[in-house]
């Protein structure tokens, strides 16, 4: 019934946004995973992200596919909680008051070893519009501990002039997603965070050329 | 033979254009295969791909036409919409400047809505005047002066050229059929639409066969003056001899060549203008082999109002 619901919400809403409302350009499409099993890496700025993201994938597999949210944004309202549990299929993680009991990364682990997908946004935040931040070192715990798992990372442009932070009302602009190779990392945390930052730059200056 | 010819003329202008269009096109396609086939070496990917979106965005634009002018009119507006949206993300626009656009993309339907409720009078004062007052008025709320005055000729500008004189085409769809013209809107728009093009393609082929000196350096370096020259003539002598299609005299068909070819070519070289301060080569690559909807439809931004008022002047006056 879930899915059912997801699979309606992204034919008619979805779809038709980013589609025809929006218009969103898509470079380098063959290096979407078609493994069954991936962690994608993407730069944050605009609710649309997850979205567009999401998108990329057929309707089937999107119940296999989760982004990894704030949990102080997207767990605290009971409505928004729902509808982003329900049609999105995130998963909720907390940012503030760490601890054992209350670790972010647990529920990205079982989420993997169950064999399902993240969409992830190491910066962490949406930020400012069309900048961004460095990345946070979660995700470098995460690869660290599932080496195996192809890491995909994703440059996104656009999305935070259609809808920036603090802004619910949608104007339309072009915008374009760029997919990078798989990659493979491993070693220390700062060297799993530095190749991913140097994908995500290699992505943008690609992009830029391209455009 | 002859009983083929006398259909072709006796049928509605829309199944003659059609016919023009399609038959256009199959040549087209063919001399660009045989070219591909006698050059084996030279690269004609790009020909290929303009050729196959000329033939996607004739069906529309033809089958638009066909189906009902109402189902053309809302063609116009999401023409009008994709042109301003593809504007909007070349130009840098403020952040404080987020609802103003939205306002902006909101003055699209109501501008159409003009056109197919037939208001003349408010068609054509709604973007000059009005929107020229509420987007400052707007601009107001945001509080923030730096870059003001940039942001209100930015968004006019767009407004005028993607939205205002873009509908033009719609209405003019919307013009009743009168003895000088029998065919009415329909035939006007197909006769204007087809020179529009037919001159870009004409300025296009003309400077790859002869173009040597380019007629605009600093704005667009690929334009060259056998290219214009060719275009103007070649889209009069096709002005003259597709005048069945609006019933038009040789003279009207005439200066109606003139002016398409004119101001079409002023109009493309405008928007190679912005293309080139903003740093870019195509607007964006929606239309492969073309660029962007801008890189199409520059031309017709200025030619829709210009042959408007001249068809309105001669054929249409006031109250109509």
């Amino acid at each position: 019934m879930q899915n059912f619901a997801r699979n309606l919400f992204f034919l008619l809403v979805v779809k038709p946004l980013l589609l025809v409302m929006l218009g969103v350009n898509v470079f380098q499409k063959v290096n979407l995973p078609k493994s069954r099993q991936f962690i994608m890496v993407a730069n944050h700025n605009s609710h649309l992200d997850a979205l567009a993201l999401m998108n990329l994938f057929p309707l089937g597999r999107l119940h296999h596919i989760h982004p990894v949210a704030a949990a102080d944004y997207f767990d605290v309202n009971p409505v928004i909680s729902w509808f982003s549990k329900t049609f999105l299929n995130i998963i909720p993680i907390p940012r503030t008051h760490i601890s054992k009991s209350n670790n972010p990364l647990k529920r990205m682990g079982e989420a993997l070893e169950a064999g399902h997908s993240l969409i992830i946004f190491p910066e962490g935040s949406r930020g400012q519009p069309e900048e961004m931040a460095s990345f946070q070192t979660g995700v470098a715990h995460l690869i660290q501990k599932f080496p195996q798992i192809p890491v995909i990372p994703v440059f996104l442009r656009g999305m935070g002039r259609s809808l920036p932070k603090g802004e619910f009302i949608l104007v339309p602009f072009f915008c374009d997603l760029i997919i990078g190779q798989p990659l493979f990392c491993s070693g220390k945390k700062e060297e799993i965070l530095g190749s991913l930052e140097l994908a995500m730059h290699h992505l943008r200056e690609t992009l830029n050329a391209s455009v | 033979m002859e009983r083929l010819l006398n259909g072709f003329y006796t049928a509605s202008p829309v199944i003659q254009m059609g016919v023009i269009i399609f038959a256009l096109l199959t040549i087209a396609s063919v001399v660009i295969r045989l070219m591909a086939q006698l050059k084996p070496n030279q690269d004609f990917k790009e020909l290929f791909q303009r050729i196959r979106s000329w033939w996607i965005m004739a069906s529309f634009f033809w089958l638009s036409m066909a189906i009902h002018p109402q189902a053309s009119i809302l063609l116009f507006a999401f023409m009008s919409f994709l042109a301003l949206k593809e504007y909007f993300t070349l130009i840098h626009t403020r952040i404080e400047d987020h609802r103003v656009l939205f306002w902006a993309f909101l003055a699209v339907p109501i501008q159409y809505w003009w056109v197919h409720i037939h208001w003349k009078a408010v068609f054509l004062i709604f973007m000059p005047v009005y929107m020229f007052l509420f987007i400052p008025a707007r601009l107001l709320i945001t509080g923030k002066t730096q870059g003001i005055v940039e942001s209100m000729a930015k968004i006019h500008w767009g407004l005028m050229a993607f939205v205002f004189c873009l509908s033009h085409l719609a209405f003019l769809m919307t013009m009743p059929a009168i003895p000088a013209i029998p065919g009415g809107g329909k035939a006007l728009v197909l006769y204007l639409v087809f020179l529009t093009e037919i001159n870009d393609v004409a300025q296009y082929i003309w400077g790859k066969l002869f173009g040597r000196r380019p007629i605009a350096p600093t704005i667009s370096p690929k334009k060259t003056c056998a290219g214009f020259y060719g275009g103007v003539i070649t889209t009069t002598l096709v002005a003259l001899l597709l005048r069945f299609l609006t019933g038009f005299s040789l003279e009207m068909a005439f200066f109606s060549g003139l002016i398409i070819s004119l101001s079409g070519f002023l109009g493309d070289l405008v928007i190679s203008a912005i293309k080139r301060d903003v740093g870019v080569k195509d607007s964006s690559q929606l239309i492969p082999g073309h660029g962007g909807i801008l890189d199409r439809i520059d031309s017709l931004t200025y030619t829709a109002p210009l042959f408007f008022h001249f068809v309105s002047y001669l054929f249409y006056p006031a109250p109509h």
